[in-house]
């Protein structure tokens, strides 16, 4: 069954095994002033004794070292990657091309803004389109990423009422949230309050009107929400919020399910990240970069992180420039260095210049296309017995399912499914979330994948689970053509090895770890 | 424009016919009349590809970058030569596209490149565990502030002066939200953190002090001293550092620093007009299970094969939910891979080369520019000086296409006519000799006073 591969198995070395002392791939440029010992410009107290222990590889083999670990990678240019809650779409090739060209590339962060016109026209130009598709008229490109942009707007609405002179400790989220919406809250310094999950999927508002009181800062949701749902009752919901005087705040995961159909603005929603690396096209690159921009409304613009990029009008008919303003006295101030992930900018300016309006809307719709076909698929004879549809209703660009009748009529597990899947070559969904469903399976197809590809993936799950009526225990000790199979996640937290160290300084950090307690020497 | 998207009529037809819906519209029946938008959204009409190319090229070529001007800015990112095989690997897809490793059968390659990486921030920092990145420097500065917030209870962060603005500055935003308040300590006459104020202002309530090394005016700080002043109540120090200047500098780890993070653009990553980069996240052992964001993990398959895996996850947002150390989900792992690949190019020696060859050359403009030192201890890469005059400066510098340096009088009111010179291995002597040369009238002030 297992296929020999000759990059796995005991040829996984690390880059530091594969060094030999005196090779090299750098070549230092020459030194062309005066060489004077380093000993006479840094004192013993802070210079180095030893060097650092990098390896000692020539080129040709780093080459070789990286383009051997790629290939032991599944990505998205490979094949289909359902993976729910991340928009797994496409990512074109142009936008490498841009983001690469020197100007943007080579350009220094701290250029003064006359010198930085294109790139700030760019950026300007990204918030006007983010705030469209919004429906919010100020925006923000500052947060790193998706959780950062969430903690941008506890970070408001907490300036916000503070400057109200309100103190407020709670932030209400759906039992379904995102983990990063709890984190969050806590990182903003609130109190979590849980809001359950009325029986058709969306916010118990039974549950809301009472939890919401006058010491509730914010309601944090998505919608459509992460069980594939769009909830109907949104402008009750933000009715009650807004009647309690919170903020309510749009986790920007989902919204490759609306755009041009329904706008957070419009909704309801005060504040609102985008996630560029899912919905805009930024290639994920193995868990990052991304980019979390926020849009918001007009009473929380004063508040916007520090510095803006704004159009400044020209004088007596001067052509517009674009600055960065740092005049902002109410502003929370900075979230990061710089002005943010500009290359990640660059490929969603792009991808939003491409599509225009109506092939924005047309990737949502066609995104819900493809996510209610999958589901009438799964949906079959034969799949649905096994894995049920947790909410039985339209879906919007992701759907959820219940491995619970595999698991009791098969005795195999949504996990072993998942695994399964590997030998199939195509990217499970993601699994065990949302936390509400049993077993569940969360799948997102996006807009970009064809219906072979999904009819391909739904006799993929026909298949493993017609497999699984004849033989369990093929699905449960899945996958067998990996690089690897099953790892020993438990061991590996157990005994934590984090670091490659030499044999000979070290006899191993499985046994360092198992005598050192928790508060080891921290010695190299 | 319909772009990346292929459902043909007959598709369209078969799938709804599928779902049993009678159009597209149908599908969108849950979102109620109140909420929809009604109309196109305001934006420009769709473009072909050669369209978007010329468009954004233009946009690109109103920037003034790096290849059109002699730099000796720095500031926090720097003008360092990134090697070409960089480019080659992160453009493959099998490292550009994938998600966090979340199924690790099929991601071996990205979490062996997690676990190289910590290695090799271990061993620049001294510190015995890193994470496999976080956003970038000054947020990773924040992070650090969190930790020491949830391992001390205490209230109060110090931070020094020569700790980069944009650090000071998000520590501030950030302590806000975990309701923390922010001390600072001055700097010396020499550009150094005062030992001395340091000593008074750390007690009982203080989590945390926050140094930098080679500080925001470039100077090598003595941590050793800087740790004793620090560490009495028994507050955790924190070093952010340039990783770069680390390869010939003492580690932080080894002067009792707590936790060293910092800014990893100077590893392999591009100026990007401020990202994305990666920051990094390094501690002692003790902390291994109170580090934000993803670890890296090596283990065993049920064959015995060795394998990686994203290891003590229960500190994560994903498991522990509203008790994670952090919020953060998505970091930087394409930018921390070219950090990898970068020091693998640079290797032992090389890396010790490079630093040594910039340490000289700093020392040798220093000199060379003849202005009054503001910092006039060690600098390996930056130093900051006077300038008379400094409007005047600016542009003839411009004039002669040369890029002087970050003035400093936005950020400290007290080096109003203050410059802060970068010079990495990109800048040559007779570079150097330029910007010597633009700054002439500059140094005959100073003579001449």
């Amino acid at each position: 069954m297992t296929q020999l591969d000759p990059l796995a198995g005991e040829d996984t070395i690390t880059i530091y095994e594969r060094s030999r002392e005196g090779r090299r791939a750098f070549v230092a440029p020459e030194l062309d002033v005066p060489e004077v010992a380093v000993e006479k410009l840094l004192p013993d107290s802070v210079r180095r004794e030893r060097p650092a222990d990098l390896p000692e590889v020539s080129e040709p083999e780093i080459v070789r070292h990286f383009n051997g670990l790629s290939k032991k990678n599944f990505d998205l240019d490979t094949g289909f990657y359902p993976l729910g809650s991340c928009t797994m779409k496409h990512n074109p090739k142009l936008h490498e091309r841009l983001a690469a060209l020197p100007g943007h590339a080579r350009l220094h962060p701290l250029q003064d803004p006359r010198y930085a016109q294109g790139a700030l026209e760019l950026m300007h130009g990204l918030q006007g389109a983010l705030s469209e598709i919004a429906g919010l008229p100020h925006v923000s490109l500052q947060p790193s990423a998706g959780s950062h942009g969430e903690l941008a707007g506890l970070l408001l609405t907490r300036a916000y009422h503070e400057h109200r002179g309100e103190q407020r400790t709670k932030v209400l989220t759906p039992d379904t949230a995102h983990g990063t919406n709890p984190a969050t809250v806590t990182m903003a310094g609130y109190e979590v309050v849980k809001v359950g999950t009325a029986p058709d999927g969306g916010v118990d508002l039974g549950d809301l009107r009472e939890k919401a009181g006058e010491d509730v800062a914010c309601l944090m949701l998505t919608n459509p929400n992460t069980l594939g749902l769009f909830d109907s009752n949104i402008e009750e919901i933000a009715e009650v919020v807004h009647g309690v005087g919170a903020t309510l705040y749009y986790d920007g995961a989902n919204l490759n399910a609306v755009m041009g159909i329904t706008r957070p603005g419009d909704m309801g929603f005060d504040i609102v990240h985008f996630n560029l690396h899912k919905t805009f096209t930024q290639p994920h690159g193995g868990g990052g970069p991304g980019a979390g921009p926020i849009a918001v409304s007009d009473r929380i613009e004063p508040f916007l992180p520090s510095p803006q990029v704004v159009e400044r009008r020209g004088d007596n008919g001067a052509e517009p420039h674009y600055d960065l303003d740092y005049e902002r006295p109410k502003s929370i101030g900075r979230l990061r260095g710089f002005q943010g992930n500009f290359g990640v900018f660059v490929r969603s300016y792009a991808y939003i210049r491409s599509l225009g309006a109506d092939g924005l809307k047309e990737a949502s719709e066609i995104a819900v296309l493809n996510a209610n076909y999958l589901r009438a698929r799964l949906a079959e004879e034969g799949i649905a017995k096994y894995l049920p549809i947790a909410f039985d209703r339209t879906c919007m660009h992701e759907f959820v399912l219940s491995g619970r009748g595999a698991r009791d009529e098969l005795g195999i597990k949504t996990l072993d499914i998942a695994k399964r899947m590997l030998d199939h070559k195509v990217h499970p969904p993601t699994v065990y979330f949302p936390l509400l469903v049993e077993e569940a399976l969360m799948i997102e197809p996006t807009e970009t994948e064809t219906k072979e590809r999904l009819d391909h993936f739904a006799d993929v799950v026909r298949s493993i689970l017609e497999e699984a009526e004849v033989d369990p225990e093929i699905a449960k000790a899945a996958p067998y053509t990996t690089p690897v199979r099953r790892l020993d996640e438990a061991g590996a937290a157990k005994r934590p090895v984090v670091r490659w160290r030499r044999q000979q300084d070290n006899p191993g950090d499985a046994e360092r770890a198992k005598e050192a307690p928790a508060g080891g020497s921290g010695a190299m | 424009m319909s772009r990346y998207t292929s459902v043909t009529d007959q598709d369209l037809r078969e799938m709804l016919g599928a779902i049993g819906a009678g159009s597209l519209a149908e599908l969108f029946a849950d979102v109620p009349e109140g909420v929809r938008l009604g109309r196109e959204l305001e934006l420009p009409d769709g473009q072909s590809e050669q369209q978007v190319f010329e468009h954004v090229s233009e946009l690109a070529a109103r920037n003034r970058h790096n290849d059109c001007e002699v730099s000796f800015l720095g500031a926090g990112m720097y003008d360092h030569y990134v090697p070409a095989l960089v480019d080659s690997i992160l453009q493959r897809s099998e490292f550009l596209t994938p998600y966090t490793p979340y199924q690790p059968e099929i991601s071996q390659g990205g979490l062996q490149v997690m676990f190289e990486f910590q290695t090799a921030i271990s061993e620049l920092t001294g510190l015995p565990v890193s994470n496999a990145s976080v956003y970038e420097g000054p947020s990773a500065v924040a992070a650090a502030g969190y930790l020491a917030k949830q391992e001390t209870k205490r209230t109060k962060l110090v931070t020094s002066r020569g700790l980069h603005p944009h650090s000071r500055a998000a520590l501030a935003t950030h302590a806000a939200g975990y309701r923390m308040r922010v001390e600072e300590v001055p700097l010396t006459g020499e550009g150094a953190t005062d030992p001395t104020a340091l000593a008074e202002v750390v007690d009982d309530d203080t989590a945390a002090v926050f140094v930098q090394q080679p500080n925001f005016l470039g100077t090598v700080e003595e941590l050793g001293e800087l740790a004793e002043a620090a560490k009495r109540t028994g507050a955790l120090l924190v070093c952010a550092a340039d990783p770069l200047p680390l390869a010939i500098l003492k580690p932080p780890g080894e002067l009792g620093v707590d936790i060293c993070v910092g800014e990893g653009q100077t590893l392999g990553n591009r100026l990007d007009f401020g990202g994305p980069s990666f920051g990094f996240f390094a501690a002692g052992e003790r902390f291994i299970r109170k580090l934000p964001g993803r670890i890296a993990g090596e283990t065993r398959d049920v064959d015995g094969k060795r394998g990686f895996v994203l290891t003590l996850q229960t500190r994560e947002q994903h498991i522990r939910r509203e008790r994670a150390t952090h919020n953060i989900c998505t970091s930087q792992a394409l930018n921390a891979l070219a950090g990898v690949i970068y020091l693998s190019w640079l290797g032992k020696q090389g890396a010790v080369e490079l630093a040594e060859l910039m340490l000289r050359r700093t020392h040798y403009a220093r000199e060379r520019l003849g202005l009054e030192p503001i910092n006039p201890g060690p600098v390996v890469r930056e130093f900051a000086v006077r300038v008379p005059d400094i409007d005047a400066v600016f542009d003839a510098a411009r004039a002669d296409g040369i890029n002087p340096g970050y003035r400093l009088g936005r950020d400290y009111p007290e080096y109003e006519d203050g410059l802060l010179v970068a010079v990495t291995e990109r800048r040559t002597r007779e570079q150097i000799d330029r910007l010597a040369e633009v700054a002439t009238p500059a140094r005959e002030q100073v003579a001449t006073a």
